[in-house]
């Protein structure tokens, strides 16, 4: 610890801290453009200089000089800061200037007009005038992708972008070419940007140099309502903000929350706003002879329950779509459990996973936090960098400070860090389990391992077996105690949720592949299933927000509510439980999915007890207690895999279970966005085999 | 400087011949494991000296491979640099300095002769002979004005002698390097004006330091150097100044720097600069009183 005295305060702070965050802990406010907690320190925009006894004659940069750094008095008094001496006054002031001098006065036509770093600090730390009468620099705009619209001439050469690319993104794409006057910012030869986490640097960006491209000229952000929620586009769970105008979501933005996505997002949940207005389900639709017509709420529900009532509850089946919330997968349980029907299946990628298995047999143990502290990664059929970008950043970020080996079992990728590629399929497997292989070595030696298991490696035939291998492999002899390194890495945001409410097959029922067999079921409910194809035959209720394949197949589609439109909890990878809020209405005569239910409920003469979100959260808190505890992780006990008959492994080579990062759901496939960066990816990797 | 881009036409592909591609394994070799991205700077210079004085993209991307950077990494370095020409260059690629002791001492005017002959900046001729592009310091300021034509400084430069080296490089004439005026290295104009002693060189003064302790009289080191300073006057430089005037009667090589009224002008400065000195400087050597 270093004692110092920050404007008169006497304040004791590690010896590793820089002055900026000594002054920080001090209470004192440093404004700063090129400095962030989460990037390399750079030091070039010099708008932190403070006034220190104990340092330089001059100003210093207080984001680039530690306290250790600093002399205690003549008789050991400790250094002295000052961060509102009129010499630091004067330097800001002077930074400022400089600055501003090739900045365009163009505010009012600058998206970042009311949220800028470089606006609010000109107001709080810089003077009114210029005294520079030659003409400002212009810079050309650089095409750095369809995302991220530039508009260089307010670049301020922070480099915080550059910065995150390389370092947080993994993938150095950007740069600064040219020296002094003539520095501007590109990616090579104006290449689009390949990171999936490349909408952070508009949120990096202290100025409007980097503003998002769709969101160009929609909203100013004093209009817009903002809600804090969770994103559904991974099973990470990640912290967002939405951003409303009227019933529209105008932009949605990432929230700080250390334990899951520190303040990142990735793109598919930074854009998929445009998704949420196109394609949507507005009205109850039911069909009559091969043809989709608008019906009525009770039309449509009377439809359906009629052809409940007429069917044999074995005959009868549901399946829960990804981005479903508790709620209503619970309320969706409940009616159907009243009915007596059995055939209920949440995993409509057929994975092996069951709740019978233990609670921490689905779970991603280890947490998101405890990657940070991870001393060995093997990944079994997944590639975190399409199925949860921001958690493959936190791996790296791991990565990064060395001391890790990370070893693929699965489809080779660049993941932005150095992995060992151990093998395509479950030979290798067997190999590390056997102990045959050299990296089981370092698994054995690991006092805290991280076995990832992806969704793909579980929706098979042997999934039980490629679990029961990874737990295996996730418990060596030298595990420190309470660390459990077994981690299933979810695709859906709904998945832990039901996997909790256990809204799996009863005994002798049909799991989702079943049901969507030729003739297997009378009547199908899909709740926001469209990852699933239900063969001819059955009569098909699709609950959903968008006219995708789930509504194509669908006999009567019930308008429902997307994540922004309703309350809901989703519990992420981890076994998180998280709420996400209501930001705007469901389009149209759509209802929020759990009232549907309450309504279906009345109509197939089975009355669900609760007619107030309240009142189905009491329940719901009731049933399994785990849920009222938000933001929280249930313990769960290690998961025994040893009493189960498991099978055996199958050999085939592992898949993936996102082939396209930006297609993964109903709501991604409707934007235009995500659309464009989908056939841009494939056009790169054409490119690429080239 | 202005913005600098890569040329627009740009050749296919780029490969190292086998003799750099060997020296820049070596290169490469220095540094350790890891490290290899330090052997940029020298990998583009041999890349831009193979082909023709300029860096191509292909190049640039090429080095990137070779030493595992990214490649916008590579290319922020070959932009920062501008030793780094991003274009072509004329086979005699000038590089002007315009700095300001240069610009002193006529800069200007030899720009007007690289306009006259050659174009604007960056212009290559035709014939595919010159290009020229104005620089910061080259630190040949005492040889001032001068240039770089591809490796070697041109100095002293004159208008008229700078064209007649244009012309003499575009046709293929042999040319002088350096200065040219004649003079050695940054040696002052009019020849030396220091340590022109004869003396010293010939071994006559050799351990007369010592009669500064026998000869002195006791107690009054003043008296001793007031006593010397006529003597003072036989010291080179205070000997140019006072006989400047009449330098065309000097049998030695002083006489040359006389030969124009400018050089008188600056040996009279130099007279006024030393003169003062002269009675406060205690440390002359005794031997020259007996000299």
């Amino acid at each position: 610890m270093t004692k110092l005295i920050v404007d008169g305060a006497e304040v004791d702070v590690p010896a590793e801290y820089t002055i900026l965050q000594a002054c920080e802990a001090a209470g004192a406010e440093i404004p700063r453009f090129c400095y962030h907690e989460r990037l390399s320190i750079a030091g070039n925009c010099r708008m932190c200089l403070v006034e220190v006894k104990g340092g330089p004659p001059k100003p210093v940069a207080s984001c680039a000089m530690g306290v250790r750094d600093l002399r205690p008095g003549p008789n050991g008094e400790p250094p002295v800061v000052s961060t509102r001496s009129p010499m630091v006054k004067k330097a800001r002031e002077g930074v400022m200037e400089f600055l501003l001098i090739n900045h365009p006065l163009d505010c009012p036509i600058c998206d970042q007009g009311g949220e800028c770093d470089l606006q609010d600090q000109a107001m709080a730390y810089g003077v009114s005038g210029s005294r520079f009468h030659e003409n400002k620099r212009a810079v050309e705009d650089k095409y750095i992708g369809p995302l991220v619209k530039t508009t260089m001439t307010r670049c301020i050469h922070c480099t915080r972008c550059v910065r995150f690319v390389a370092e947080v993104a993994g993938v150095a794409e950007m740069g600064a070419i040219g020296r002094g006057e003539d520095m501007e910012i590109t990616t090579y030869l104006e290449h689009a940007m390949s990171s999936e986490l490349q909408g952070n640097v508009i949120d990096l960006c202290p100025v409007g140099a980097l503003t998002s491209k769709p969101y160009a000229f929609q909203a100013r952000p004093w209009e817009l309502s903002k809600t804090e929620s969770i994103d559904v586009m991974d099973a990470l769970g990640s912290a967002i903000r939405v951003d409303a105008r009227g019933r529209e979501v105008m932009r949605i933005l990432p929230r700080v929350n250390e334990d899951v996505n520190e303040e990142w997002i990735s793109d598919k949940t930074r854009f998929i706003w445009d998704g949420l207005r196109t394609q949507r389900l507005d009205r109850p639709y039911v069909r009559e002879n091969g043809r989709l017509r608008p019906a009525s709420w009770p039309e449509a529900l009377a439809k359906v329950a009629e052809k409940i009532k007429g069917a044999d509850t074995s005959r009868v089946g549901a399946i829960v779509g990804d981005l479903a919330a508790v709620e209503e997968i619970f309320a969706l349980k409940d009616l159907f459990g009243r009915l007596g029907v059995t055939n209920l299946d949440c995993r409509q990628d057929g994975s092996a996973l069951d709740p019978a298995l233990g609670r921490a047999s689905y779970l991603f143990n280890a947490t998101v936090s405890g990657i940070d502290r991870a001393d060995a990664i093997l990944m079994i059929g997944t590639n975190p960098r399409l199925e949860a970008p921001v958690l493959n950043a936190r791996i790296r970020k791991r990565w990064r400070q060395g001391a890790l080996r990370v070893g693929l079992v699965g489809e080779r990728a660049d993941l932005t860090y150095g992995v060992e590629h151990l093998g395509a399929g479950t030979a290798s497997l067997t190999e590390l389990v056997e102990g045959k292989s050299g990296f089981a070595d370092i698994l054995a030696k690991a006092a805290r391992p991280l076995v990832i298991v992806g969704a793909g490696a579980l929706a098979r035939e042997d999934g039980l077996a490629v679990l029961a291998a990874a737990a295996k492999l996730a418990s060596g002899a030298s595990v420190e105690a309470g660390w459990n390194g077994l981690s299933v890495l979810h695709v859906a945001a709904s998945r832990v949720g039901a996997l909790d409410l256990g809204f799996v097959p009863g005994e002798g029922a049909k799991t989702a592949a079943e049901m969507a067999a030729p003739g297997a079921l009378d009547v199908a409910f899909l709740l926001g299933a469209d990852e699933i194809e239900v063969a001819p035959g059955a009569f098909v209720v699709y609950l959903g927000t968008h006219g995708d394949r789930g509504a194509h197949r669908a006999d009567v589609i019930l308008p429902g509510a997307a994540y922004v439109e309703k309350s809901g909890t989703y519990v992420n990878t981890e076994g998180r439980v998280q709420v996400a809020n209501r930001a705007t209405f469901p389009p149209g005569e759509g209802r929020e999915d759990w009232a549907i239910l309450r309504a279906l409920s009345d109509a197939l003469g089975a009355r669900l007890p609760y007619d107030s979100l309240q009142q189905l959260r009491a329940a719901l808190y009731a049933a399994h207690p785990h849920f009222a505890a938000v933001d929280e992780i249930a313990a769960a006990e290690p998961a025994d895999l040893s009493g189960y008959a498991v099978g055996s492994l199958s050999g085939e080579a592992f898949v993936n279970a996102v082939p396209d990062f930006h297609l993964t759901n109903p709501i991604a496939r409707a934007s235009a966005i995500m659309a464009e960066m989908s056939a841009l990816k494939r056009g790169s990797l054409a490119q690429a085999a080239e | 400087m202005s913005v600098r881009r890569l040329a627009e036409v740009q050749p296919a592909d780029f490969a190292f011949t086998q003799d750099n591609l060997h020296w820049a394994e070596g290169q490469i070799a220095k540094y350790p494991e890891g490290r290899q991205a330090s052997a940029v700077i020298p990998l583009l210079w041999r890349a831009q000296e193979q082909h023709g004085g300029w860096l191509p993209e292909p190049a640039i991307r090429r080095v990137a491979e070779m030493l595992g950077m990214p490649v916008i990494r590579v290319m922020e370095v070959a932009t920062f640099y501008t030793m780094f020409n991003l274009k072509p260059v004329g086979e005699h690629f000038v590089q002007l300095c315009g700095t300001t002791p240069c610009a002193l001492r006529g800069a200007n005017a030899l720009k007007d002769v690289c306009k006259k002959l050659i174009g604007d900046q960056n212009h290559v001729t035709d014939d595919g002979k010159l290009s020229w592009l104005e620089v910061e310091c080259l630190g040949a300021c005492s040889n001032a004005p001068m240039v770089q034509i591809n490796f070697d400084y041109y100095e002293d430069l004159t208008p008229e002698s700078f064209e007649a080296l244009l012309e003499d490089l575009r046709a293929g004439r042999p040319v002088k390097t350096g200065s040219q005026t004649g003079r050695s290295c940054s040696a002052p104009f009019g020849g030396d004006t220091s340590l022109t002693d004869e003396s010293l060189y010939d071994g006559s003064v050799v351990g007369s330091w010592k009669s500064r302790f026998s000869d002195e009289p006791k107690g009054d080191a003043t008296a001793a150097d007031s006593a010397g300073r006529p003597e003072q006057n036989s010291r080179p430089e205070a000997k140019t100044a006072a006989s400047a005037k009449d330098a065309e009667a000097q049998p030695n090589g002083k006489a040359k720097r006389a030969t124009t009224v400018k050089s008188d002008t600056a040996s009279g400065a130099t007279t006024v600069g030393t003169a003062p000195k002269t009675p406060a400087a205690p440390g002359e050597p005794p031997s020259e009183k007996g000299a």
